[in-house]
């Protein structure tokens, strides 16, 4: 139930989550993707693209520019409508939760949207997973690193192995009910503190 | 089915917490919705300063950056009730703005606070245009600009262009009233764009509007970085307009009565807080705060006690009422019948009919009284006036509509 023909507009400022979005509507077959990481004239923009379906991030303030488009105004030439069928109440709930809204403009068909909205929906969930996982790693190393200058500070200050300063880490933070590397930092802290 | 799951699975929550075994006062849920604009304060207040809580409701808020996410959330449910523009609860109930989201207005947040600026290019050519009277009034700057839009014409100049925050606001009714009035047509004669509130003063500086008609605190950042000029105040505009209304979700307000009214009384006293003045320090630095406006604590005061720059390097004037929170809480018929003709003096929706019927849907003062154990007021609802000395007999919208010109 493909329709290559049809013209998507991406609207987004996040340049990997719609990198992933494009590949996948260009690997179902869609040809046809403009991509705007600006919002300046985005009206005017849209109106030079002449859309079949708009994609915009929720988190992006010019849904609300996007908005003008409802007012029966001589600029636009075609009637726009917020996601196909407003009675697929689930529908709308999976795309906001996802982080998308969608325009339709003039008249599609629900059979010809769905398989761009389903492909949307699972690619803008896949990225928020991956920034997830990615921040998650991040912290991760940011907390191994702490815990390394934590080890080092220790031994050098109480001549201590290594082993050893880790298990004097490891005790106090589990008599405090604190998590390692929140120990491991006020070492860090206090040690800065007292040069 | 999604919306019932959600409300289903809350009210199983607070029936498991009230069991005979847990004595403690169980607190009732309410998430609302707001965006970063002054006038969410009394919504701040109510969940940062106590009154939520002494009315037994667990307040959660959550910032959104758009109106048109706060009208979605709405719909879903995702949100019991939200900070809203006043007109735009009346388009949502129509239908105006898709989807259509029935909702209830029991209460006003706040009146005015909003103002029209001009880049310092078309503040000069106003200057030039020579008996321009005095520009401080908005008349007299209406036609003021009104010449340098014909001067613009003249020599085939592209129009000028203005800001306004969203279809459905105080903030494009105001300025297309002041516009028109001046004998200038907002769509013929200059060019309205939304834009962002946030945003606004960098797209001035960008040079991509030439004006714009936004709310507190945004007209003073512009004039503060030396870019913008305050020509209008909607205190002067139309005094005593409704600003922000606390919109809810219809179906939750005809489900949970209870929580309605102690979430009106709540909000209602956080409103008469925001509005003495020994507090003003206090909430522009609870207002600052990243998570809620993220500006400066000091433009944010500079707003609530309404000392408003209106030009680049002249110290700030007094503007009696620029913003209101309090005194007027109960919904207004007469100024929301107000947004409805404009609506339809705009286009924005056909039949005047339709829509004052929506309105009177939408705006229910009845469940302000019911809220605070008050009867309903004696005394007809205080009529519309215009900076101009046109009146709005909010009893028929229809000859209003003639009067400024629009066959019924």
């Amino acid at each position: 139930m493909v329709d290559t023909r049809l013209t998507i507009l991406l609207i987004d400022e996040n340049p990997v989550r719609s990198a992933i979005l494009e590949d996948g509507l260009r690997e179902a077959g869609y040809t046809n993707i403009v991509h705007l990481d600006t919002t300046h004239e985005l009206l005017r923009r849209v109106f030079s693209v002449d859309p079949d379906v708009i994609l915009i991030d929720l988190a992006n303030p010019s849904r609300d520019v996007l908005e003008q488009m409802f007012q029966v105004s001589r600029t636009v030439k075609r009637p726009v409508a917020v996601f196909v069928d407003q009675s697929d109440t689930a529908m709308i709930e999976a795309a906001v939760d996802a982080g998308v809204s969608a325009y339709i403009v003039d008249g599609l068909k629900k059979e010809r949207i769905k398989p761009i909205l389903d492909m949307t929906i699972s690619r803008f969930n896949a990225f928020d997973r991956l920034s997830r996982e990615l921040e998650q790693a991040r912290s991760e190393l940011a907390e191994r690193k702490v815990i390394e200058r934590a080890k080092g500070i220790l031994m050098k200050s109480r001549g201590i192995g290594e082993e050893e300063a880790f298990v004097l880490l490891r005790k106090t933070a589990m008599n405090e009910k604190k998590k390692l590397a929140e120990i491991a930092q006020s070492v860090v802290t206090a040690a800065q503190l007292l040069g | 089915m999604a919306i019932d799951r959600i409300e289903a699975t809350r009210d199983d929550g607070i029936a498991d917490l009230v069991s005979p075994r847990a004595p403690q006062p169980v607190r009732e849920a309410v998430t609302a919705g707001f965006v970063a604009l002054v006038d969410c304060a009394p919504l701040i207040v109510a969940r940062d300063k106590g009154f939520a809580e002494s009315e037994g409701l667990d307040l959660t808020l959550v910032r959104e950056t758009s109106w048109a996410n706060i009208r979605d959330r709405i719909f879903l449910g995702h949100f019991d009730a939200a900070q809203m523009l006043a007109p735009m609860t009346i388009a949502a109930t129509l239908g105006l703005g898709l989807p259509a989201a029935a909702v209830v207005v029991p209460q006003v947040l706040d009146l005015n606070g909003n103002a029209i600026a001009v880049t310092t290019a078309v503040k000069d050519a106003m200057r030039r245009t020579g008996d321009a009277g005095d520009l401080d009034r908005p008349a007299a700057a209406g036609a003021a600009l009104n010449r340098v839009v014909a001067a613009r014409r003249e020599v085939g100049e592209p129009p000028l262009t203005f800001g306004m925050t969203y279809p459905f606001s105080s903030h494009n009714y105001e300025l297309r009233y002041w516009l028109a009035s001046a004998g200038i047509d907002p769509e013929r004669d200059v060019r309205l764009m939304v834009v962002p509130p946030p945003m606004m003063a960098a797209t001035m500086s960008a040079g991509h509007i030439d004006g714009y008609c936004v709310g507190a605190p945004w007209p003073t950042v512009s004039v503060a970085a030396g870019i913008g000029h305050v020509v209008a105040t909607s205190v002067a505009l139309k005094p005593g307009s409704m600003e922000k209304v606390l919109g809810v979700r219809k179906l939750w307000a005809d489900r949970h009565p209870e929580r309605l009214d102690a979430l009106v009384r709540a909000v209602t006293a956080a409103c008469a807080w925001c509005d003495d003045a020994a507090n003003r320090p206090e909430l522009a630095h609870l207002l600052a705060q990243p998570g809620i406006l993220d500006v400066s604590a000091d433009l944010i005061l500079a707003a609530l006690s309404g000392r408003i720059l209106t030009d680049p390097g002249v110290a700030a004037e007094p503007v009696a009422n620029y913003l209101r929170f309090s005194g007027r809480n109960r919904p207004s018929l007469a100024g929301a019948r107000w947004y409805a003709a404009e609506m339809v003096r705009w286009g924005q929706a056909a039949k005047l009919a339709a829509v004052l019927d929506a309105t009177e849907a939408t705006f229910r003062p009845d469940l302000y009284d019911r809220a605070l154990g008050l009867a309903a007021p004696a005394s007809a609802d205080r009529p519309v006036t215009l900076f101009d000395g046109v009146s709005f007999d909010a009893g028929n919208p229809a000859a209003y509509l003639k009067q400024i010109g629009m066959a019924g």
